[in-house]
């Protein structure tokens, strides 16, 4: 597929990256010429110089014929108006950044209707709700929800004490009397689909998925609490922590946001009556003592240093703050945090990035069953996919147990209508399901690929 | 370094190599020669080494950076002339090995520089092997693998750049794959092209080939002692407006295919590509036309050599060696000037030229007005100061690397004439020189020494030198 990228910076160039990645063909725009000759020595991609509301530079980067055109760079009203003239040249889709929080949901919907816009995208907000949703389960890594949470996956981490730990999977399904299924391991950074007969260990990181009712049982014997964080500390004022701020608040926890600059600290204080905000220096270990730290529930650091945010995340977990989060943006800092003990590692710029590699996949195949949730699970080892089953579907009406899979994928979940089901051998997929799939080392546009 | 990926890449060019030794393979058994088994031997040989490569070599990571792309160039253009060697030793038709090597460098290389002494004794597969390897080397080798093989990473773009002449590699397409590809076709298209053209002329179809093939690598082997002096003028013609056409930067073709007719035409390069051949062709026109048999001769011999030396392809219709000093002066010139950038022809390029005119202006205008501030164009849009130094810097190297060439081979009994215009020949990619290395005479005079020297040169000349001279660096293969 043909898609521009408008604007080189941090976001613009992970986007990029990963459509790249994805095999798509990818012209990148921007007005730095150094940023995009750097560019051009390290990703397969076309480049255009100039300003990308100029008719001249479109048209040079094939916007008539693009089949997606992002615009990602930092000013607002630039991706707008570039995406709408885009538009009119005849481009496919056009998904603009905008990240002005003064933009309410309803000047959003006006302004995408009129300028033709298929998605705005606002990185600071999509965090924030990523950042919620970790905060509703502290105890786990990471939640992803599929079909408008009718269905969860858990990512957690095993700890050697787990009785989940040294059984084969088949037998501890028939213990537990619980449905439930292990979809990936992650163990010394090799991502595991496991079957019947794989062994957990302790720390192996897995991705569970239980029936909603059952879900709570058996992550209480894993030693979780269902309980959401109470009291969070928010480090940084920046726009991540004020969306953070403004959902935490809505949904009755406690927030203390603590932030170095003064006119942000008054800014904040008028936006956010229920937050309590902190004019101080978070690097200030004191500091954050005085403020509490060890009664915390959770530590969200959201400066805008990826060193600070997680040079303070080691102390707080130092502190015993049961869940720290950090947000970092450099893949190969997140690495390093991870080797640090670091679990919960937040990338704004890769959430980016996954959204519109999901956009690309589901408009690549918008005949078949198309791709409609789309998560990088473990890491980027394996994907978890939600599919809309098409009438026409491959896999419809055969038991799982005699459908032939190719190796590295498992259906996770089936939604019919508000029901979710774990499957077993005996279950069958329908037309109008929603299928949840996962697949380690392996793209997958639509649903019939998963069968060999 | 990564030199796994390096060692790779060379392996996986040599395994194409083999491929592309079946082709001259099929042609003399077409002919029922003899030198089927040479060329069949070497061209399991390659698939050896290449094997050889591959499988000792398997990369950890496909990351490579700039330094490793001027390494797999240059590494792979060698050991494509030293395998390329073979079937001509193999078959005594060349007998000394380096003879050989001279001759395949100066095929890959698209010179077509020869020490063959008598042309039409050789056997046709081993002819068309020779011209053959000026279709490969035209466009370039990578390019072709780049092509054929899906690449890991995007770094590749190094690999491209050192291998394609000119002073920035732009893409046709977002993937550097389809870019290769959209090259290659075009080029595959012009000539089939041109061989429907010679071929209506009433040439045979193994000549029409083989210069068809000299043609568009603007490389310059033939079939003939004479080159092209024995065919007729249509035919003569053809090839002028070929050779003509293979020197343009194939961007353009890209361009005109895409229906950008407006953006093609703005190309300053191709004005001024077009503008030095007329005057060229036509002050030759007036100096000589006193040797041939009215204006009309006279127009296609000018045209012709004019077209041939400029495009550094080297075929002749005519001794030019027996033209004026004048005629004689503005060729060697030509030869300095070579085609345009991203096209299959070698020399300096019309581009750095214009680029060298426009500094030298801007650095006048400063001499007049000290505070003044110019910026210099090309196509419209201003380039920042580090690519304008460069083509200057880049300008010095070359006529230092032709000086010391030239004065390693003034060791021989040749005379100036001879040894000044065996270098410049050799370093442009052009072929024929004047005096004993004319359009008559050959390289065969040389000794080994000087043969090395100039196949060297060939080198240099169609790698744009960084490639070569970083690989004979030291430095370069030491651990920092």
């Amino acid at each position: 597929m043909n898609i521009i990228v408008v604007g080189c910076g941090k976001i613009g160039t992970t986007v990029l990256a990963s459509l790249v990645a994805e095999g798509h063909n990818v012209t990148a725009i921007d007005y730095n010429e150094a940023a995009l000759s750097a560019l051009f020595n390290v990703y397969d991609v076309m480049t255009v110089c100039g300003l990308a509301t100029d008719y001249e530079t479109l048209a040079q980067a094939g916007a008539d014929k693009t089949d997606l055109f992002v615009a990602t760079t930092g000013s607002d009203e630039l991706n707008m108006l570039s995406c709408f003239l885009a538009k009119r040249m005849g481009a496919g889709h056009t998904i603009a950044r905008i990240r002005n929080p003064e933009y309410s949901e309803r000047s959003l919907s006006f302004a995408k209707q009129q300028l033709g816009l298929s998605m705005a995208i606002n990185p600071e907000r999509l965090a924030a709700r990523e950042l919620l949703h970790i905060l509703r389960l502290p105890s786990a890594v990471k939640i992803e929800t599929f079909s408008r949470r009718n269905f969860e996956m858990v990512e957690l981490i095993l700890k050697d004490t787990s009785p989940l730990v040294g059984v084969p999977l088949n037998q501890l399904r028939a213990r537990y009397r619980a449905k439930f299924l292990v979809c990936a391991v992650q163990r010394d950074g090799q991502v595991y689909i496991p079957d019947g007969n794989f062994v957990l260990q302790g720390g192996d990181k897995i991705g569970l998925t239980a029936a909603p009712a059952e879900f709570h049982k058996l992550l209480r014997a894993q030693g979780i609490t269902n309980k959401q964080a109470r009291n969070v500390m928010i480090l940084g004022g920046s726009r991540t922590g004020y969306y953070l701020a403004k959902m935490l608040t809505a949904a009755g926890s406690d927030v203390k946001i603590i932030e170095s600059d003064r006119r942000l600290c008054e800014e904040l204080c008028e936006s956010l009556p229920k937050a309590v905000v902190i004019h101080g220096d978070g690097a200030q270990q004191e500091l954050l003592l005085e403020e509490g730290l060890q009664n915390m529930d959770a530590f969200v650091s959201l400066t805008g240093l990826d060193e600070e945010n997680i040079l303070l995340s080691c102390f707080a977990a130092s502190q015993n703050v049961p869940k720290v989060i950090s947000k970092v943006n450099r893949d190969e800092l997140g690495q390093l945090a991870q080797r640090l003990g670091l679990e919960c590692i937040v990338s704004p710029r890769k959430l980016i990035a996954d959204v519109l590699t999901q956009y690309a996949r589901a408009l690549q195949n918008s005949v078949g069953s198309s791709v409609e949730t789309l998560y990088k699970l473990m890491d980027d080892g394996a994907e978890a996919l939600e599919f809309n089953v098409r009438k026409d579907a491959r896999v419809i009406g055969i038991p799982l147990r005699d459908m032939k899979l190719k190796p590295h994928v498992l259906i996770a979940g089936i939604i019919r209508g508000r029901e979710s089901i774990i499957p077993a051998g005996d279950d069958v997929i329908l037309p109008d399901d929603r299928v949840v799939v996962i697949a380690a080392g392996q793209r997958l546009q639509d649903l019939n690929d998963i069968m060999k | 370094m990564n030199y796994r990926m390096i060692f790779h890449m060379v392996g996986q060019i040599t395994k194409l190599e083999a491929a592309l030794l079946l082709l001259p393979t099929c042609v003399a058994l077409l002919y029922r020669e003899s030198c089927v088994f040479a060329l069949l031997f070497t061209a399991v040989f390659a698939l050896c080494v290449g094997f050889a490569f591959t499988l000792f070599s398997r990369p950890r990571s496909q990351v490579i950076f700039a330094k490793e792309g001027f390494v797999i160039v240059a590494l792979a253009w060698m050991l494509l002339s030293a395998i390329g060697a073979i079937p001509f030793c193999l078959t005594r038709e060349i007998p000394s090995y380096i003879d050989a090597f001279f001759e395949t460098v100066s095929g890959f290389t698209t010179t077509g520089a020869s020490i063959l002494t008598d042309v039409e004794s050789m056997s046709r597969g081993l002819l068309f092997w020779r011209s053959f390897t000026h279709w490969i080397g035209g466009m370039g080798v990578l390019v072709l693998i780049m092509a054929l093989l899906p690449t890991g990473s995007g770094r590749s773009i190094h690999i491209m750049r050192a291998e394609v002449p000119g002073v920035t590699v732009g893409k046709l397409a977002p993937r550097l794959r389809d870019t290769a590809k959209i090259l290659y076709l075009i080029y595959i298209a012009l000539t089939l092209v041109e061989i429907g053209f010679l071929l209506a002329g009433g040439m045979s179809a193994f000549d029409s080939v083989v210069h068809a093939f000299g043609t568009a690598g603007t490389g310059g082997f033939g079939v003939r002692a004479d080159s092209i002096a024995g065919y007729s003028p249509y035919l003569q013609w053809v090839i002028t407006v070929f050779m003509l056409l293979f020197g343009v930067n194939f961007n353009v073709y890209f361009l005109l295919v895409m229906r950008h007719f407006g953006k093609a035409l703005r190309n300053g390069e191709l004005w001024m590509y077009l503008c030095i051949v007329l005057c060229a062709t036509g002050l030759i026109t007036l100096n000589t036309v006193s040797l041939y048999n009215g204006v009309g001769e006279t127009v296609r011999h000018a045209a012709f050599q004019v077209s041939s030396i400029i495009t550094t392809t080297g075929y002749a219709t005519t001794d030019f060696n027996l033209w004026p000093d004048f005629s004689k002066a503005i060729l060697l010139a030509l030869m300095f000037v070579g085609g345009c950038a991203g096209s299959t022809a070698g020399g300096l390029k019309v581009s750095r030229i214009l680029l060298l005119f426009k500094t030298f202006r801007r650095d006048l205008q400063r001499q007049l007005h000290p505070h003044a501030v110019g910026a210099i164009k090309l196509d419209g849009k201003r380039l920042d100061d580090g690519a304008v130094q460069s083509v200057s810097a880049y300008i010095l190297l070359y006529f230092v690397v032709f000086g010391a060439g030239f004065l390693l081979l003034s060791l021989e009994p040749f005379g100036l004439e001879t040894n000044f215009s065996a270098m410049a020949a050799c370093l442009n990619n052009v072929g024929p020189g004047f005096a004993a290395v004319g359009p008559a005479g050959n390289f065969s005079i040389y000794s080994g020494f000087s043969t090395l020297l100039l196949s060297l040169a060939m080198l240099l000349g169609r790698l744009e030198i960084y490639a070569l001279l970083l690989t004979l660096t030291p430095s370069t293969w030491l651990k920092e």
